[in-house]
């Protein structure tokens, strides 16, 4: 699997505040820009989750 | 009927493996598409059958139309790019993740765990020695098992037992309990002389394994696929396509596709001051929280104008494993509709929902 890039995307939690939480992660893998759930249960996550504890991946922040 | 084809202990579901008949082709419907290793689409043939490839060779992949008897389909390889001398850790190979909640009865990791029979139907132009595996969702339990084939471009069946493993964690969680692959060549980093017995390391052939990607023109067909409880090969146990159809959907589901023009998923403006719509998705229950692809590139906005796209975005919420929320924003704003509806430009729009193992 190659995760050739990875960043947040975010949602509004609270309007009143504008607080924000990251909720998904926007990558392209093998080629294809997908959109990839924080659940570790869910192979591509793991994936990205394992390439940055290997310090191969930065996942960018939400803008 | 004879009394091998009467089931003493082991009647119902038989079969461990899912479209062991290669009926359902979710993400090609039966055409030939280049191999992109771990692409979710073009790093499967029919569904649930995984290829990865990671040397310099080059594969077509398709589900044809070529079986053996009481078979429609079989899920065919063919190297389009040679490559003879595969490096350390790469290889070939055909895989399929069994999810941990349909093994549980199997025992394994305990002193009960059980027998399984593999039973599959092998067509290939390369004949010689070839290996089957399973291994457990931490590549540290692995068992070796070889096959021949003898003849080549000819139907064969091959029947391996595959002794339960009384060591070791094969997880009965929705992760992958077993992982069952078929090696189509392999490097010496992944190579072992350890057949028939579990070893606590992982490892897909022994080192006289075939490399199907030595010559050009290669192929390799599979199909008839049954991995169940006992040491005996029972009957392939055919399911119906609806039936097999919705198991695949709980790891891959191709969501509305349309024909150009057309509208799909439908959306509503969230505030007339604000361009943005939303329109949420209910879709077959996945394993996990699945993977989103969307490749629609326009919204309809019935009887206004159909509109180009500056944003499109899914978001899942926590835990949810049957619905998903996609955001649109179309380019131009100065024609407001309430509501509209997604759909592509040119060619097949899609919302490809991807929970695999």
């Amino acid at each position: 699997m190659n995760i050739e890039s990875a960043k947040y995307l975010s949602r509004v939690v609270d309007y009143k505040k504008n607080t924000k939480e990251n909720s998904m992660i926007e990558a392209v893998i093998s080629g294809t820009k997908m959109f990839v759930p924080l659940d570790p249960d869910n192979i591509h996550y793991a994936e990205i989750l394992k390439q940055v504890d290997a310090k191969t991946l930065t996942i960018k922040d939400a803008e | 009927m004879s009394l091998s084809k009467i089931q003493f202990g082991n009647t119902g579901r038989r079969n461990l493996v899912h479209n062991g008949a290669m009926q359902v082709d979710q993400r090609h419907n039966n055409a030939s598409f280049t191999v992109v290793n771990g692409n979710d689409i073009t790093g499967y043939v029919a569904d649930r059958f995984r290829f990865n490839d990671t040397s310099g060779a080059a594969f077509t992949g398709q589900t044809v139309s070529d079986a053996p008897v009481g078979f429609e389909y079989s899920s065919k390889l063919t190297v389009t790019t040679a490559d003879a001398s595969l490096g350390s850790t790469e290889f070939h190979r055909i895989i399929q993740g069994i999810e941990g909640k349909d093994i549980g009865h199997l025992n394994w990791g305990s002193a009960n765990a059980k027998t399984l029979t593999l039973s599959f139907y092998v067509k290939s132009s390369v004949t010689g020695q070839h290996y089957v595996a399973v291994f457990n969702s931490a590549a540290n339990r692995t068992l070796l098992k070889g096959y021949t084939i003898s003849s080549a471009n000819t139907w064969e069946k091959k029947t391996i037992t595959i002794i339960g493993d009384t060591s070791g964690t094969w997880l009965t969680t929705n992760g992958c309990g077993i992982y069952l692959m078929w090696s189509l060549g392999t490097g010496a980093n992944y190579q072992s002389n350890t057949l028939d017995a579990y070893q606590a390391s992982f490892a897909m052939a022994k080192s006289d394994q075939v490399n199907i990607a030595a010559t050009n023109g290669s192929t390799f067909q599979l199909t008839g696929v049954q991995l169940e409880v006992g040491d005996t090969a029972t009957e392939f146990e055919h399911r119906s396509y609806g039936e097999e159809l919705l198991i695949c959907k709980r790891y891959f589901e191709v969501y509305s596709p349309t024909a150009t023009d057309d509208g799909s998923v439908g959306v509503v403006r969230t505030r007339t001051s604000f361009n943005h719509y939303q329109g949420l998705v209910n879709f077959h229950e996945k394993r996990a929280q699945p993977t989103c692809t969307i490749d629609y590139d326009r919204m309809h906005k019935p009887g206004v104008v159909k509109d180009t796209l500056s944003a499109l975005t899914i978001t899942i919420s926590s835990g949810e494993t049957q619905s998903c929320t996609i955001n649109a924003e179309p380019a131009n704003d100065s024609t407001v509709s309430t509501y509209g509806f997604l759909g592509k430009s040119s060619g097949t729009g899609r919302l490809i929902l991807s929970a695999e193992l």
